[in-house]
């Protein structure tokens, strides 16, 4: 961008789309706020949560979990050679994090009062408190980790030392808090077994949701590489473009091995409950296009692409596995959820609900890109080299 | 309530690890109880055999709770054509069946089930919900955060939200009129009910007077009071003649909601306990491995520098006793040659001599192979 507008002042296309779309953003949030939330959305006493809960919460959280996996598979289980692959993905997943919580300011009635259940009346019996506590964490602790970028493109060398010296324990907090917020997504679910259709409803969601986050972040890894190629190219290291192809191969290898175990555990779960008539029902079709469409589709591409040392079939599978963990999420929560109620009981989104999600994943493109020119993200810093 | 407590306690637990002795006491009690709600509590009957969808108790309700008047007046019994549901101004609404093998409609009020284990106060995050004593559950807004994850938990469909309001959106639900109970007079909705389809007691004694209608009324009422076990069981609790399924009652299961997520909440603690042992072990396992393998390569190169070193002085020593042969080898040459041709010079002398005449001594050889 820094440079785009050196060359082409500010009237880019891609300056002008951001413009709009943040424009209307801004207006739709004044209407939100000073009207309420039924003058921007679709939702009913039937349907309480929409795309805001089910894209920018759950799709959120579980795309941003990049930054565990990656941080995890570097510091953890010593795979060094993604070294270059942990701060962009924390950036992100920090990014992701902190929007979710922005997003769920214009969902909730009492938005002032987030910070309720953790500071004033905690209901712990809630699987949503330990979904708060542990964004709430998870946020604090990927905000340490990410900060070392910060701190040295502020030159304040001390703290930055400090804080590098705990990302081992930092590391292994993130793991935690991810497997609990993780699952607790799926789990908030586990309380409404008459609304949810039977084929999505287990009593192992909380699993189901934190094995596909995993899935979520190595795709999403590698998704966000293609993008970064495409647009910052100029902002990565030799060493970062060194150890690309094989955070690429190595992250499609284990996406795929995860994908295969996933849809292995979602079969098992059919036959566990005894769900197969489903299968035979409009349900059932839509079951089974996600399952071959969105698990065993990119699994297979996925081993594909690495055996043959293929970057795009394996760019093509990362594609397929984030749209299959958008198109789970919104099953869970929206399509198949309430799945008895009549037609005209149903949720659609608003136009503005739409609006609003997409002004937030334009924030977060725009920050984004606002971080990796400036700070070093895509390479290391010349002055801290080997320090990290 | 022994199972909430208990779960509280599961939930606080992965916050703080202490645990007081009195919780650990009421902890282990709940192992093997069952929660059957409040003793004494209250409860309404409603027999939709006799509901005559006069729609009376929606406007006793209205007028207790102080609610919005209605866009269409209570006695327009219009509105019953089509199904409605409880929202942020009706907290009951009477709908209208159509059954088949009846010749009459089924009319069946809808308000807050009000469970002994509610879902929406154990899906609350902020603990707004409570159910009291009396067997009401009541909500106090001023800890409501707006989440509506209550409005999702419900098995009933009850809470409704104020969408339209800005600043300060609540959830809206039936109390069982709680302030009214605390004064002593019954529910609006029981108080303007003119056909006694609605029965306000004891909870126990209404479960007794249902049995006792079915029992003695044979070919009436179907064989099940909905609500007795229904969602871990309710206070509102139905006896109808029609299958409940046709008058939109769908089957629950006698399972209440905190049983639902008890064993998700139960394994943070777990997580929390185990997942930091197991990570560090990965830690050491591929920290082991790199100083092993770091360890491997050094031996190696100690290996390969001591062979180097082996081979080199091998050679050394080879090569000097090579040399040594070859200076013995030269050595005895030299001598060999020198020996040669003292005897060959002996040999010519001596023929010389042979030729001159007989006086050479004959220890000349000797002397030959001093000079070499």
């Amino acid at each position: 961008m820094h440079d785009a507008n050196t060359k082409n002042g500010l009237f880019t296309p891609g300056n002008i789309i951001t413009a709009i779309i943040l424009a209307v953003g801004a207006v739709i949030t004044f209407i939100r706020f000073t009207q309420g939330i039924g003058a921007v959305t679709n939702l009913s006493d039937n349907n309480p949560w929409g795309i805001w809960i089910g894209f920018d919460l759950l799709c959120g959280v579980a795309l941003a979990a990049g930054g565990y996996v990656t941080s995890a598979s570097c510091y953890l289980f010593g795979m060094k050679r993604y070294h270059s692959a942990v701060r962009p993905a924390i950036t992100t997943a920090f990014l992701g994090y902190f929007f979710v919580v922005v997003a769920l300011h214009y969902d909730l009635g009492h938005p002032l009062r987030l910070p309720y259940p953790l500071v004033y009346s905690q209901g712990t019996t809630s699987l949503l408190f330990e979904v708060g506590l542990c964004v709430a964490t998870y946020l604090t602790v990927l905000f340490v980790e990410w900060s070392p970028a910060a701190l040295e493109w502020l030159g304040l060398r001390k703290i930055r030392n400090v804080v590098v010296k705990l990302t081992l324990m930092l590391t292994i907090f993130g793991v935690v808090l991810s497997t609990l917020h993780q699952s607790s997504l799926g789990a908030l679910f586990l309380i409404a077994p008459g609304k949810l259709h039977p084929l999505w409803y287990s009593s192992f969601l909380p699993v189901f949701f934190f094995i596909s986050s995993m899935v979520a972040g190595l795709s999403m890894v590698i998704f966000e590489g293609t993008l970064a190629h495409a647009g910052l190219h100029h902002k990565m290291d030799e060493t970062h473009l060194k150890e690309a192809e094989g955070v690429v191969f190595g992250f499609g290898k284990a996406a795929s091995f995860v994908l295969a175990g996933y849809f292995f555990i979602k079969t098992m779960d059919i036959a566990m409950d005894n769900d197969w008539a489903y299968l035979a029902t409009g349900y059932g079709a839509w079951f089974l296009v996600e399952m071959f469409g969105f698990v065993a589709l990119p699994s297979f591409l996925y081993a594909l692409g690495v055996r043959e040392r293929n970057m795009t079939l394996v760019r093509v599978a990362s594609i397929f596995a984030v749209l299959g963990i958008v198109v789970n999420r919104f099953n869970v929560s929206l399509i198949a959820f309430n799945w008895n109620l009549p037609a005209a009981d149903r949720y659609f989104p608003h136009w503005m609900e739409i609006g609003v999600s997409v002004f937030i994943v334009t924030l977060i493109i725009t920050v984004y890109r606002f971080i990796a020119t400036r700070m070093p993200v895509l390479y290391e810093h010349p002055e801290y080299k080997d320090a990290h | 309530m022994n199972r909430r407590r208990f779960l509280t306690l599961l939930g606080t637990a992965g916050v703080s690890t202490a645990m007081s002795a009195v919780g650990a006491k009421q902890a282990v009690a709940a192992g093997n109880q069952s929660f059957k709600g409040y003793k004494d509590s209250y409860g309404v009957l409603h027999d939709t055999t006799r509901c005559i969808g006069c729609r009376k108790c929606e406007q006793g309700c209205n007028e207790v709770n102080k609610l919005p008047a209605p866009k269409v007046k209570f006695d327009d019994l219009t509105v019953l054509e089509k199904s409605r549901r409880t929202d942020a101004n009706n907290w009951t609404v009477v709908n209208k069946y159509n059954v088949a093998g009846l010749e009459h409609p089924v009319f069946r009020k809808q308000q807050c089930n009000h469970c002994l284990e509610p879902a929406c106060a154990s899906a609350c995050f902020v603990k707004a919900f409570t159910k009291n004593p009396d067997g009401s559950v009541t909500y106090d807004g001023s800890l409501c955060v707006g989440c509506r994850y209550c409005m999702v938990a419900c098995p009933f469909n009850v809470p409704a939200f104020q969408y339209d309001e800005p600043f300060d959106p609540l959830i809206q639900k039936c109390t069982m009129c709680h302030p009214r109970l605390q004064e002593g007079k019954l529910p609006g909705c029981v108080e303007a009910c003119p056909k006694e389809a609605l029965t306000f007691g004891k909870r126990e004694d209404l479960v007794r007077i249902a049995r006792d209608r079915i029992r003695s009324n044979p070919g009436r009422y179907q064989d099940h009071i909905y609500g007795e076990l229904e969602m871990g069981g309710t206070a509102w609790m139905y006896v109808s003649g029609a299958p409940f399924e046709a008058v939109g009652q769908q089957e629950m299961g006698t399972k209440s909601a905190p049983e639902y997520t008890a064993g998700a909440l139960g394994s943070v603690p777990m997580v929390v306990g185990i997942w930091p042992v197991l990570l560090t072990g990965a830690y050491a396992i591929s920290k082991r491995k790199e100083k092993v393998a770091a360890e491997e390569r050094e031996e190696a190169v100690q290996a390969a520098l001591a062979k180097a070193k082996a081979d080199a002085e091998t050679a050394m020593n080879s090569a000097l006793a090579k040399a040594a042969k070859e200076k013995d080898a030269a050595v005895t040459r030299e001598v060999k040659k020198a020996i040669e041709q003292a005897e060959q010079a002996f040999e010519e002398k001596f023929a010389a001599l042979r030729a001159e005449g007989q006086d050479t001594p004959p220890d000349a050889g000797g002397e030959g192979k001093e000079d070499a």
